[in-house]
């Protein structure tokens, strides 16, 4: 395999996109120096390769790492491939290459160069995704229950399965603000797409005070005398705050709400 | 009085109960219903003392005609004192739960004119979840002492898990400061739940489409710190009822003097959260390291060292058992040494088999080397320049915080219970 030092893949931004790149690199025996989602215009002193998708050839690798490496290795790397890991792309393909060649070892490799970096971060992944199903709230909007979310990494495909099971009769909306995704849920049915901008609509009397209620409830819960911040931070970063309910000062009941503004956050 | 003044008053009422877990039961979504249920449970918050929130925890109702020394729901108590009707909460519960602020109800109560009635209020309100709103998420239903045979039974086949509290940990200190209250009166619903729990295990065998009864099993809570009770005693204690009751889990809570009283602690007595976080620790090895209560504590040593924690307490009393060589060595083995945990020694396994690991490996596998590197061996050798004087070996097994206060002899030794271990407190995990 020749190491193109100089050659960046460009793909459409898609899973399947991904093991196209996969299939070229194969087909001609080349390792790109960076895989990079579509040609974003920018002058380059890189040559570029612009890989099509194709859903034949996508198919074909993922046979092939099913095959070859492990059904838990394609798993592995879609989940890989939802994380927020910087240039996860070139290390999925690192790893796959190699797991081509050393089979199901690779995936137990866990201190090893290639597996390591991606294991770390679909552990992050997943973690996220437990928080978030407990830390999602949602507002009744008209029928509708509502719930922004900025995770770091690409969740609601994780996500998706959960609530929909859970509220089957509901009509759910989860909008990831970090990527632009919205999950809507109706009849224990899921869908996600993209979704450039969202601002929920106002809440009405009665949701302002099922929040007003939630935040008694969570301020009545705690026992002062044991009162320990960094226990309570440890579990629910505080990046996660800004979207729950129980923090939110000023729009928990319709009088507060006149004073206008955005929410502030408690400490 | 509204619902909102209702739910202060009765959550603040029953925040002292420690159990808020939603562990134990896998159930699906469904057409026609609402909710569900994993066996991993789930947190929905962490209240300002870093406490889960996983339920709505309150009380159907705090106007008690019991008079136990240390609750604050007493009945010569003088607190504002209020009601939930059975359909009030659960509506409430129902609209918390759409909104996903719960994973589900835990209901218990303070005894409103008998035991039997307070238990048929909590029925009314939990058939309500259960047969009209169809609700398939978690309940935590609390068996008060003294209810009827028939009515526990029903209340079981509603809830998902059930608790009766032992209170305190021993015969006298019951007599003392929860007259209402007897051993055999604690330990007989327990025992019941006990064997309905077995028969109808035995009956889902036979019979799939056989209700199930209190699936994620029975759980008990005792105070920690009102009375005299060692850390040897109640630890045997909490052994001896995960065997003769098969218990889920045994709470600790320290106690919190909210009362006055003639046999109680003073109001300035600090909650003993050092001792409840080393017994929390103790029941995870108990759990899920393999240890027996007769290991960590005997006659001669009835309480736990407040500067390290309990494993590693029985590391350095057993330096015959070490070094562990971490490429030969059995699950078993691997979690008795202080810095590997559950999953650190299943990737050593997992990891071990694609070639040999050596001390850089480690840290990769989330092992704690700080703590790790004096009972272990990598490829038959011990980490170069290892020194193996007492007090490093120490000092290394404290959490930062505990030894950076020992050498600031000035600092109060009450305050050891901070920092490191402060974070990972509630949960025991090593
Ligand atoms: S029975 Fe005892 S512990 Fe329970 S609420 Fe009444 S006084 Fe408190």
């Amino acid at each position: 395999m020749s190491d193109r030092s100089n050659m960046i893949y460009f793909y459409d931004g898609s899973f399947d996109g991904l093991m196209c790149c996969i299939f070229e690199s194969v087909y001609r025996n080349e390792r790109p120096a960076a895989i990079r989602e579509q040609n974003d215009g920018q002058e380059s002193l890189f040559e570029a390769r612009t890989v099509e998708t194709d859903e034949s050839r996508a198919q074909r690798v993922k046979d092939a790492i099913k095959d070859k490496i492990s059904k838990n290795a394609l798993n592995f790397v879609k989940k890989a491939f939802l994380t927020c890991l910087e240039d996860k792309e070139l290390l999925i393909f690192d790893f796959l290459r190699d797991g081509f060649k050393r089979g199901w070892l690779s995936m137990n490799d866990i201190t090893g160069r290639y597996m390591q970096p991606l294991y770390t971060a679909v552990r992050a992944l997943d973690n996220e995704a437990e928080l978030l199903k407990g830390f999602v709230r949602f507002s009744d909007l008209g029928g509708v229950l509502v719930s922004v979310i900025e995770p770091k990494n690409y969740v609601l495909p994780l996500l998706m399965g959960h609530f929909c099971a859970r509220f089957h009769d509901e009509s759910i909306m989860i909008y990831d603000k970090t990527h632009h995704m919205v999950l809507l849920g109706q009849n224990g049915q899921g869908k996600i797409a993209y979704l450039d901008e969202f601002t929920p609509a106002e809440a009405d009397a009665r949701e302002l005070e099922m929040r007003r209620m939630w935040k008694h409830f969570y301020d009545a819960i705690a026992i002062k005398e044991r009162y320990n911040p960094r226990c309570r931070m440890g579990h629910m970063p505080k990046r996660y705050w800004a979207n729950m309910t129980e923090f939110w000062e000023e729009r928990c009941a319709p009088a507060e709400v006149e004073q206008g503004g955005r929410f502030a956050i408690a400490d | 009085m509204t619902t909102d003044e209702k739910l202060q008053i009765l959550t603040d009422a029953a925040k002292y109960d420690v159990a808020c877990t939603s562990s134990g039961v896998t159930r699906g979504g469904k057409k026609g219903s609402i909710g569900s249920a994993s066996p991993a449970g789930c947190c929905h918050s962490f209240a300002a003392d870093g406490r889960c929130v996983t339920l709505l925890k309150v009380l159907m109702s705090n106007a008690c005609s019991y008079e136990c020394a240390y609750c604050v729901n007493r009945r010569s108590n003088d607190v504002p004192r209020a009601t939930f009707s059975p359909r009030e909460l659960a509506d409430l519960t129902i609209e918390f739960y759409r909104r996903n602020y719960i994973e589900g109800l835990f209901v218990s109560s303070a005894v409103i004119g008998n035991a039997d009635y307070t238990t048929e209020r909590m029925i009314e309100c939990l058939r309500i979840l259960r047969e009209e709103y169809r609700f398939r998420g978690y309940i935590h239903a609390k068996a008060i002492p003294g209810t009827d045979e028939a009515l526990l039974t029903r209340l079981g086949y509603l809830a998902d898990r059930m608790s009766v509290n032992i209170e305190l940990p021993s015969e006298n200190s019951l007599k003392l400061l929860a007259p209402d209250k007897t051993k055999t009166a604690i330990l007989s619903p327990m025992g019941q739940l006990k064997e309905q729990i077995k028969e109808n295990r035995e009956d889902l065998v036979l019979y799939r489409s056989t209700p199930s009864f209190v699936p994620a099993g029975q759980s008990t809570q005792m105070i920690i710190g009102a009375t005299p009770e060692t850390d040897f005693q109640i630890l045997n204690l909490a052994e001896g009822l995960y065997k003769k009751y098969d218990l889920k889990r045994v709470f600790f809570s320290a106690y919190i003097p909210v009362v006055e009283g003639r046999n109680l602690p003073s109001l300035l007595t600090k909650p003993p959260l050092l001792r409840e976080h080393r017994l929390y620790q103790a029941d995870w090895l108990l759990r899920f390291y393999g240890f027996r209560a007769s290991e960590l504590l005997d006659e001669e040593h009835q309480s736990f060292n407040p500067y390290v924690d309990p494993k590693c307490t029985w590391a350095l009393n057993h330096p015959d058992f070490f070094p562990v060589e971490i490429n030969r060595a059995d699950y078993e083995a691997l979690l008795r040494v202080p810095g590997i945990g559950v999953k650190s020694a299943q990737r050593i396994i997992v990891a071990r088999r694609v070639g040999s690991l050596d001390f850089e490996d480690m840290k990769k596998l989330g092992v704690v080397m700080k703590r790790a590197q004096f009972f272990i061996t990598c490829r038959g050798r011990t980490l170069e320049g290892l020194s193996l004087r007492r007090e490093y070996v120490m000092r290394s097994l404290m959490s930062v915080d505990t030894a950076k206060q020992l050498e600031m002899p000035e600092m109060e030794q009450l305050s050891l219970f901070n920092g490191e271990e402060y974070t990972k407190c509630l949960t025991g995990q090593i």
